[in-house]
Parts: structure tokens; sequence; C-alpha cells
């Protein structure tokens, strides 16, 4: 009688144990949930009400940024966001994925030891120091190279370099293990056909990573996008809209970063607005990246 | 029929593991030549030597003669031209993530070919001659994934005969298939020796006494038994190929 009180306590308290580590799990879930909603409240509470009195038009497509005289128009911002980002893809993409393809399957063991650690240290260096690279190295590079195109140092090509730096280890971090995970018998299929390692690397595997690598390009985007430090430190961030690649520019990120310190009121709301529209983007960009997600799996 | 494949004195060795114990063999042309075996008898080891999959693996060494037609295989040939000349279709369907017809014209786009017209033939002859072309002639621009197991199997060898080899090596092609499936390929492989030199590795000793022209028993990586189908499952020579045959081990 008393053996199977003890047991039925025994087993009880194992429920509750149970019970007690899933609540525990789900409270650190909910952690970052609540994390996202509050940094969601935040933005909107301050920032739509901003929009409203600004006009969504004036706002969002105004060319002009003069907070001295009341004009909050980010149309130069957005497009200079959307500019270094795109630069940085078009450079950062193309040797990110070649990097990885290379590593996963034509890199020697000996060169991998080195090779990985180093793409890996690329990813843990503070921007900041990526900035001081930018404007001791690759501005008076800049400004040298487009010298006789009346060019300036700090500039979107400067940025789109620098931002393509950044975003290698992240698209290489998510795509080399990506293409790894191709199934062997693709790759052995195309070589049985008669394909040589090449040709069943680029036409069968890489193919086959496709969602891996759409995963690696979006989370790049997203580091371009929301880099603020380095491209401060080389863009220029003139608040108005850019007149060539080699001419200076200011990001939605920069935006908020360099006037944060001094602004009040409606101005200090309207860098708000800014982030929204920033979290907008990013939000719109992994909207995307799933739709495809789900395309590709159907 | 002369011998496509004349294989003399050939052993493997895995790391230390000697997997191949001097095999000499002769496969006929023009044949469907049946490997059987208990599992682990190296008889995929074998098949893989064909067309040189083992140079994939680490450690794999290879001492002995094989030849193709005459012509050292392990010699001067181009390892990309031998497996042009010899197919293979693995145990599991491997159809490549990519439409049907992708998948068909992978092998001779592979091999320079690349005008519309002559793909869509050797697409759509490849197809029928795998007997598959009804079942997807309105789906080639559909992935192959979306095709059952034994379609699949059957679009992996019409891909294999897009290349237009001249062997056909087959891991068994039929061991991950439902019964019907089963038929259908083994319908499919009676078809295709009139044309192409097959070599089948079957666990299934019904399968080999009902297509086989040839068999070969392997045992712990020997060569145990080679001869004529009917002679082996009927009057075998040696005693552990009877007990082998007759399901008493293995
Ligand atoms: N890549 C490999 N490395 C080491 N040993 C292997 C490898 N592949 C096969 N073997 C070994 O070689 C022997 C023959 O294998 P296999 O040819 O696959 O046999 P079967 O196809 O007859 O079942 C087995 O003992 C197996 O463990
Ligand atoms: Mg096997």
């Amino acid at each position: 009688m008393e053996k199977n009180t003890s047991q039925a306590l025994r087993t009880l308290l194992a429920a509750i144990r149970e019970k007690g580590m899933a609540l525990v799990f789900l409270l650190a879930a909910l952690v970052s949930i609540l994390c996202v909603g509050l940094i969601c409240v935040f933005l909107f509470a301050n920032g739509i009400p901003a929009i409203r009195e600004i006009g969504v038009p004036e706002f969002l497509l105004g060319r002009t940024w003069k907070p001295g005289n009341d004009i909050y128009g980010i149309f130069p911002m957005i497009v200079g966001s959307v500019y270094v980002t795109g630069g940085a893809l078009l450079l950062g993409v193309p040797i990110a994925l070649l990097t990885a393809v290379y590593l996963a399957y034509f890199c020697p063991d000996g060169l991998y030891r080195l090779l990985k650690p180093a793409v890996e240290l690329l990813a843990g260096i503070p921007s900041v120091v990526y900035g001081f690279f930018g404007i001791v190295v690759l501005v008076p590079f800049v400004r040298t190279i487009s010298e006789p195109l009346d060019g300036k140092g700090n500039s979107i090509a400067t940025a789109s370099i620098l931002l393509a730096i950044m975003i290698l280890p992240t698209i290489i971090g998510v795509v080399e293990p990506a293409l790894r995970a191709v199934p062997r018998s693709y790759y052995e299929g195309a070589l049985a056909l008669g394909a040589t390692h090449e040709r069943s690397v680029y036409t069968a595997v890489v193919p086959a990573a496709g969602s891996g690598i759409l995963a690696g390009i979006v989370l790049g985007v997203g580091r371009a996008m929301g880099e603020t430090m380095a491209v401060i430190m080389v863009a220029g961030n003139q608040a108005r809209m850019p007149k060539g690649i080699f001419q200076g520019i200011r990001t939605l990120t920069g935006n908020i970063v360099i006037e944060m310190g001094y602004a009040a009121g409606l101005h200090r709301e309207a860098l708000i607005a800014t982030g929204v529209v920033l979290f907008a983007f990013i939000l719109i960009i992994n909207l995307a990246f799933s739709a495809l997600k789900r395309r590709d799996a159907a | 029929m002369s011998n496509t494949f004349t294989v003399k004195d050939m052993n493997l060795w895995y790391g230390d593991f000697h997997a191949l114990k001097d095999v000499s063999l002769d496969i006929p042309g023009g044949q469907i030549t049946a490997l059987i075996g208990p599992s682990g008898c190296g008889k995929s080891t074998f098949l893989r030597s064909l067309n040189r999959m083992n140079d994939l693996v680490q450690g794999c060494r290879i001492t002995g003669d094989i030849r193709l037609c005459g012509e050292d295989i392990y010699g001067g040939m181009d390892v990309n031209l031998l497996r042009k000349r010899v197919g293979m279709v693995f145990q599991k369907p491997n159809p490549f993530p990519m439409s049907v017809y992708d998948n068909i014209a992978y092998g001779p786009r592979t091999h320079g070919i690349r005008k519309r017209a002559q793909l869509d033939e050797i697409v759509e002859r490849s197809l029928r001659d795998a007997a598959i072309w009804d079942e997807v002639k309105d789906r080639l621009n559909r992935s192959a994934l979306g095709l059952s197991g034994g379609q699949q199997q059957r679009l992996c060898i019409a891909r294999a005969l897009a290349a237009q080899p001249e062997v056909i090596l087959m891991d068994e092609p039929t061991s991950a298939l439902d019964p019907i499936s089963t038929g259908r390929i083994e319908d499919l492989a009676l078809d295709l020796k009139n044309d192409y030199t097959i070599v089948m590795v079957t666990h299934n000793m019904q399968q080999a006494a009902r297509i086989s022209d040839r068999t070969v028993f392997f045992l712990l990586g020997e060569v145990i038994e080679s001869g004529e189908t009917e002679q082996i499952f009927s009057l075998p020579k040696d005693s552990r190929t009877e007990a082998y045959v007759t399901g008493r081990f293995g």
C-alpha cells in the first residue's frame, strides 16, 4: 500500500518536472516573440503618427530632407539604401557563391582548414573595423580610379564594395552547408552520365541547392540593408538624391544614427518613422523569400 | 556474340579490406548478365568498377585488367567517355530535381548536343524506349520528382539511354519498387538487351532466373561460378552455388 503511494508520488513528480521543463522552453520561446512584438509596438506607435502628420507621399516620395525647415522626405535615403544594397549584391553574390562552391566541392583539405576559419573570421570583425578599412583603403582607391569622372572617395561605389565584403561570410555561411546537404546521388548520377566533376557540380548539385542559395542571398540583403556604422564611415551621407555611383549618398540607417543624437519633436519621430520603413523593407524581403521557398517546395 | 567486358585477375581493396579477389570474367554483348550473391559479397563493388565509379572512393585500389571491347578502361581511356559508353542505373531512383525533359537531356547536353530539335528527338526516343513516354509526354516540363518510384526508375533508365551508351549497369534497380513496377522494369530490360549489353545486380533469385542469359555468383569477394543462367540454376557445378540458388543460405 505504502509502496504504491510512493510510486504514484514519484510518477507525479516526474510528470511535473517534465511539464515544468516544457514550460521553461515555452517561456524562452515567448521572450523572443515578446521582443519582436515590443519592437513593433514601439516603432509603429512612434513612427506612424509622424508619417500621418508629414503625409505618406510627402514622407516616402519627398526628395528633400530639411529638418530645420520641417521638411521630411526620405526618398533619397530609400534610393541610397537600395543602391548600396544592390551594388553590394552585384559584387558580393557571385564571389560568395563561387567561394561556397569551391569550399564545398573543390577545395583540398589542407587549404580548407585555412580558408574556412578565414571566412568565419570575416564574419566576426566588428563593423567599425570594416569602416576603418574602408576609410583607409577603399576611399582613396575609389577616389583615384574615379578621378576622371570627378568622383568622390566617399560614395555609393565605396559603400557597395565594403558591404560586398561584409556580406560574403553571411552568404557563404548559409550556402556552403546547403551545397553539402545536396544528396550525393545527384552528383553520382551526373558523373555516371559522363559529366566531368565541374559539370556535375555546376549543373546537378548547385541547382539542387537553389533554396539554400536563395536563403543565403536574402540574409545578405538583410545584412547589407541593416548595416550602419561601416556605411556611414564611407558613404558621404549627403541627404540628397544620388548623382552617380561615385557620389555620396545617405542610407536609411545612416539617417537615423546621424541625427538621432540631437533630434526632438517631429524630427525625432520622423527618424523613428525611417526605422519603420527599414523594418518594412526587411519584412517584405523575408516574406518574398518564404513565398519563393514555398513555391520551390511545391 | 563477342565479349563486351573482359576482366582478368582483378583485385580490389578498400584500404586494407580485400573486397574483390582474383575476379576473372567475360561479359558477352547483347545479353543480360545477372550478378547474384549474398549481401556484402562485392556485387556493387564489381559493377561500379566497370564504369570506374569506385574512383570516387578514397583508398580504393584496383589491380588487374578490365577491358571494354578490348580497350583497357583503367589505362589511357578518358573516364568521362567511358561513363558515356557505360551507363548506370542506381538502386535508389535518383532523378535530378529538374524537369523530366531536362533530366533526359542532361546526358546529350553533356556530350555537346545543343540543338533543340535534336534534343527533342532524343528525349522522345529515350522515353519511348524506356516505356514511359505515354505517362510523361504531357508533363515533360514538370519536375521529375513528382513521379512515382517506378516511373522515376524508368525515367532514370531513359536518362541513361539518352546518353547513347553501349552498356547499361543496373544495381538492384527494382529493390525499392513494388511488384508491378518491378515487372515493368524486367520487361524493359528484356526489350533493351537487343540493343544494349546489360549487367544487373539482383538480390532476387527469381528475377535472375526470369530475365538473365548468364549468371555470375559472388561469395565473399570471389566469383564462385559463372555460366548460362539455366545451367547455374538447374545444374550448378559448385555446391555453394547450389546452396545459394536453392535458398539454403544467403
Ligand atoms: N566505400 C567503401 N569503403 C569501404 N568498404 C566498402 C565500401 N563499399 C563497400 N565496402 C565493403 O565491401 C564489401 C562489398 O560491398 P558491396 O560491393 O556493396 O556488396 P554487395 O553489393 O554485394 O552487397 C562489403 O563488405 C562492404 O562493407
Ligand atoms: Mg549492393
